[in-house]
């Protein structure tokens, strides 16, 4: 290779390494805006720690008196191996937000030394090959051009198309091909020459493997969101279902929010189903929207009286999973498979346009508000359609978060029925995963009739059923808007509320 | 800062004329929307680019009008099928008594207010909502109450409004400085002079609401023939809007930008261009009553203002009464009636009606030229903002920092005037896919200029088009776009240029004769649904006064 070459190819690698390490710069302080939040504050701590740190790198620069050429082949490669590898370790360290910070400075502070280390060693490789001057102007140029490129691509083509991972691992190659071109034209020799081929071919593998497996490790870092492993994970159109099994104690989540806890579910489902009908002895058909996991349908039918029960669930994936695992079976008493059971996988809006005459008792088990799109079905539009289809001295029960985490929340849910129309009687439960729990029974007319609960039950007595319905001042009602289709007051209530209840 | 006004209308009712544009004559035997291009350049996009109405208008003014060899006898023909026509026809078949013919050169009714439908999700084509009308729209308020938008009044006299066809909460959205805000009056970022320089504005707005004439009628009224005489608030309509703002110390950059976009959302051209008596009316004219929702409140659904169009449709179609594929060629009075002349463009025919009465609810220049330059139609010379729109099919909801997607979502350094979701309005859940409508006024030029301009594209121009404004706040929005039709209306809307309101002589009756009558925003200055259904009203009321029903 002659001179030219030589120079064009080392000034090159300025411009390599100046992408890179703005790349590793910009993924650490995406990755860190994700997780922590404040945008403005974690690019401008990644962007201060990252040049201080290749301050540092310099000012060690000047304790390297020989082998310059070899020392920067292998920082190039340790940058390839830290910078392309950030990504992934940042992922896998999400789920742990104390460890966070330590690993993403960790990484700034290692990948900003060694680059900073690289460009004033790259100048004393080339100080005799260009005039001192030329030199300086080239290899700043490089670097700085390569800043905006790296700046450019980043939001506009690597996030969009690649993903961090990805991006991160394709940078960290680039590092491992330039140090390994380098070392041919610095014409390192010996046993040197032959370990740095090896060790960037292995990088290379590694990353290309990173590359391949970034869905795996997304995966599996959000398998450390969770305490217990994960048994069973699907996206459906609707939602993500992940179920964890830790030591005697099976869980639900659904987009990363608890919905059981096999431990103490009986309590929410008891509390869900027997205050109202154990009201309504002449119960018959009975409607649950919501609830896929068939866990509100096994105490449906632990009441004699009722013949047939319809369940609306919008995702067929959740009521075939719990119909057909023999764990969730366990679990639920195999309820999907009693004769008086039907399943219906539509939404449950659509569902009630229809004329589907009248229940005598009706379940509304949907997730919390936790969007405009859920908070729909929680509005006085909802609620008036809902009435449609409830017998004239029948019920519905309805869950609505916590009152004590979310209390306007749980009142707003109130304003909402009684605006629609119902008589209400709201009512709390302890659930120990969950905390403190609300439910609200509504009616046309105020329930008649002492409950008659069904036997078995491990939570709901007549003694429990007393003390729910008293709210202490701290869960006491408070004035709040109804929830209406052209407000959604209830999910920023819930927002707001839950908020300030954990402390975000 | 009190509440924003809300904006009024898209390309609003300017009915079922052939959008007309200086596009080369193309023969085409039954095409109504010509879809000039179709498919795919781009990966799996597939899309269309329509000019409803174009070739048939261009062959007509190119002096296609053949004449009829029979004629049938009516009691009234209406031409034109958008909002005036359609509730023309639907208060002049209600009765029962009279033989009615509706004219529409489209496939379907509707004009600036139709509609499409995408796997099942419907969407708008032009006009997408209706603000909840001020107390003294009662007419309005009834037909809303017919329709079951309006479910009852309450014990105030405030209509109470079906709640599902309210806008649905979050409404609106902008971005700016890289991320979304709620609503669209921009507030990120703004100093705190500019911040109550916006509130100022909309201070002074809410007082002109309730300014009046000497003549004691509001100074900005809808219908606009409603509003007060005085010349103290009518000589505004002399000035452009943008000198008003000046000249009363407005001058702000986020607040001009956002009046700019408000008076390029309703009439197709920015504040420079616009009458100030314009400006104004659009911020200070309504005054929106409702029993369960705040003031500036508006209705809307999925498929926008063509559900109304689809609405008023029924009883017209009930009466057989509907004529589409039919484009009005000439007018004529005759003695004691009037004869209409048409073609039929699915079988290539001339056909024609003896009719009593006829509604020209068409825009002014076609009217015009309908009435073979009799120069009946005494309104100031009006303009026509060319307009495109462009429905998306997505796979999913696009990403986003900052306020979650809205109904209307609008960037600040857009070209366009950004988009809404068709599915916002929906309860369901399930639905393949998301539906959003994007709309861009072709006021970069000139509108005869621009006309000619956008004849010239081809459906991949226009999509290029549609995608670079899109790509500003959505990087990699093509990627996962399905479908991308785009329509370009020639003639979108009326443009309310200064003296374009009360420069002319104005025709007060709405009449061209004794028998003719004039139903369309362009009379009234300005294209909004209200202004439309006024029109319409009034052309069917006279019309059934002078055959003497009630």
């Amino acid at each position: 290779m002659n001179e030219r070459a030589t120079r064009l190819l080392l000034l090159a690698s300025v411009f390599v390494i100046a992408t890179c390490g703005l790349i590793y710069e910009l993924v650490a302080g995406t990755l860190a805006s994700y997780l922590l939040g404040d945008s403005v504050t974690q690019f401008s701590t990644v962007i201060g720690v990252y040049l201080f740190a290749m301050g540092v790198g310099s000012w060690l620069s000047g304790f390297v008196t020989r082998h310059e050429a070899r020392l920067f082949v292998q920082v190039q490669l340790l940058v390839g191996l830290v910078g392309g590898g950030s990504a992934a370790l940042l992922f896998a360290v999400f789920p742990h937000v104390d460890a966070f910070r330590p690993v993403l400075y960790g990484l700034i502070l290692t990948v900003g030394t060694l680059v900073g280390l690289e460009i004033p060693l790259l100048l004393r490789i080339l100080k005799d090959r260009i005039a001192f001057n030329d030199l300086v102007a080239k290899v700043f140029t490089f670097d700085y051009v390569g800043a905006l490129l790296a700046s450019l691509l980043f939001p506009l083509v690597l996030v969009p198309r690649l993903g961090l991972i990805r991006a991160s691992c394709l940078f960290g190659m680039l590092n491992v091909v330039v140090a390994l071109l380098s070392a041919r034209v610095l014409r390192l020799d010996g046993p040197w020459a032959a370990a740095t081929r090896w060790c960037g071919a292995l990088l290379l593998a590694l990353l290309g493997a990173g590359m391949a497996a970034s869905s795996h490790i997304l995966a599996w870092s959000e398998s450390q969101m969770y305490a217990d492993p994960v048994v069973h994970a699907v996206s459906t159109p609707y939602q993500r279902i992940v179920l964890t099994r830790g030591a005697g104690d099976l869980r639900l989540h659904l987009n990363g929010n608890l919905q059981f806890s096999s431990r103490d579910e009986y309590r929410y489902h008891e509390a869900l189903v027997h205050p109202g009908l154990s009201r309504l002895p002449d119960a018959r058909r009975v409607l649950v929207l919501g609830g896929g996991d068939g866990l509100a349908i096994r105490e449906v039918l632990r009441h004699p009286g009722v013949e047939q029960v319809t369940l609306v669930d919008l995702d067929p994936a959740m009521t075939r999973l719990f119909g057909s695992q023999p764990m969730l079976q366990g679990l639920n008493g195999d309820a999907f498979a009693s004769p008086k059971v039907s399943v219906v996988n539509e939404d449950a809006f659509a569902w009630l346009e229809q004329p589907r005459g009248t229940f005598d008792f009706v379940v509304v088990d949907f997730p919390d508000p936790t969007n405009f799109s859920l908070g729909k079905l929680y509005t006085t539009t909802f609620y008036r359609r809902l009435a449609r289809v409830i017998a004239p001295e029948g019920a519905c029960v309805v869950q609505c978060t916590s009152p004590w985490a979310a209390r306007r929340a749980f009142w707003c849910v109130d304003a909402t029925l009684r605006a629609a129309g119902f008589h209400t009687e709201p009512y709390h439960a302890y659930v120990p995963s969950f905390g403190e729990w609300g439910f609200i029974l509504a009616s046309a007319r105020p329930l008649a009739g002492s409950p008659r609960l069904p036997d078995g039950l491990r939570f709901v007595t007549g003694d429990t059923l007393r003390s729910m319905r008293e709210f202490p001042p701290d869960m006491a009602r408070v004035p709040t808007e109804p929830n209406q289709l052209n407000n959604q007051s209830l999910v920023r209530y819930f927002e707001e509320d839950w908020a300030r209840a954990t402390g975000r | 800062m009190p509440p924003a006004p809300k904006r009024p209308a898209r390309p609003s009712p300017s009915p079922g004329a052939p959008p007309i544009s200086r596009r080369r004559f193309i023969a085409s035997g039954a095409g109504l929307a010509t879809s000039l291009a179709a498919c795919t350049p781009r990966g799996r996009m597939e899309g269309s680019l329509q000019r409803p109405g174009m070739d048939a208008g261009h062959r007509w003014r190119d002096g296609h009008a053949p004449s009829a060899a029979a004629l049938e006898d009516v009691d009234v023909v209406v031409v034109g099928g958008g909002i005036s026509g359609l509730v023309a026809a639907r208060a002049l078949c209600a009765q029962g008594r009279l033989k009615v013919r509706l004219l529409e050169l489209c496939d379907e009714p509707g004009g600036n207010s139709s509609g499409g439908n995408i796997a099942g999700i419907p969407h708008p084509w032009g006009a997408h909502y209706v603000p909840i009308p001020s107390p003294e729209a009662q007419d309005l308020v009834g037909l809303l109450r017919e329709l079951g938008v309006v479910t009852g009044i309450d014990a105030a006299g405030r209509p109470a409004y079906r709640e599902e066809y309210l806008c649905h909460d979050p409404e609106e959205r902008l971005f700016l400085h890289g991320r979304w805000q709620d609503g669209l009056v921009p507030n990120l970022g703004l100093s705190a002079r500019e911040r109550a320089e916006i509130g100022e504005f909309l201070e002074r707005m809410n007082v002109l609401r309730d300014a009046r004439g000497a003549d004691g009628r509001r100074a900005f009224a809808i219908p606009v023939d409603a509003s007060s005489g005085d010349a103290r608030w009518r000589d505004l309509d002399r000035e452009t809007f943008a000198a008003w703002l000046s000249r009363e110390g407005f001058r702000s950059a986020p607040l001009r930008w956002y009046i700019d976009y408000c008076c390029r959302d309703d009439f197709g051209m920015d504040a420079s261009k616009v009458s100030a008596w314009a400006g104004l009316h659009y911020f200070a004219s309504r005054d929106g009553l409702a029993a369960n929702a705040p003031s500036h409140s508006v209705l809307t659904w999925p498929e926008g203002n063509a559900w109304l169009a689809g609405r008023l449709r029924e009883p017209v179609a009930v009466a057989d009464a509907l004529r589409p594929g039919v484009m009005a060629t000439r007018v004529e009075a005759l003695p004691n009636a009037v004869r209409v002349d048409g073609w039929d463009v699915r079988q290539s025919r001339a056909v024609g009606w003896k009719a009593r009465h006829v509604v020209l609810a068409v825009p002014s220049f076609v009217a015009a030229r309908l009435m073979s330059g009799n120069r009946p139609v005494a309104t100031p010379p009006v303009q026509h903002a060319p307009w495109l729109v462009a429905n998306l099919w997505l796979d999913r909801a696009p990403d986003g920092r900052g306020a979650p997607l809205s109904w209307d979502n609008v960037w600040m350094e857009g070209r366009g005037l950004g988009y809404v979701v068709a599915n916002h309005q929906f309860l369901r859940r399930n639905h393949d896919g998301l539906v959003i409508t994007y709309y861009l006024p072709l006021d970069h030029a000139e509108p005869q200029a621009a006309r000619r301009e956008a004849a010239a594209w081809d459906w991949g121009t226009a999509r290029d088009l549609v995608l670079e404004d899109l790509h500003r706040v959505h990087p990699g929005l093509g990627g996962i776009t399905r479908r991308l039709d785009v329509r370009v209306w020639g003639h979108g809307m009326a443009t309310p240029t200064p003296g374009g309101i009360w420069g002319g002589d104005r025709n007060v009756d709405g009449r061209a004769g004794e028998r003719v009558w004039l139903a369309h925003t362009d009379h009234g200055g300005i294209s909004i649904f209200e202004e439309a259904h006024a029109q319409g009203l009034r052309a069917a009321r006279g019309i059934l006064h002078a055959q003497g029903i009630s």
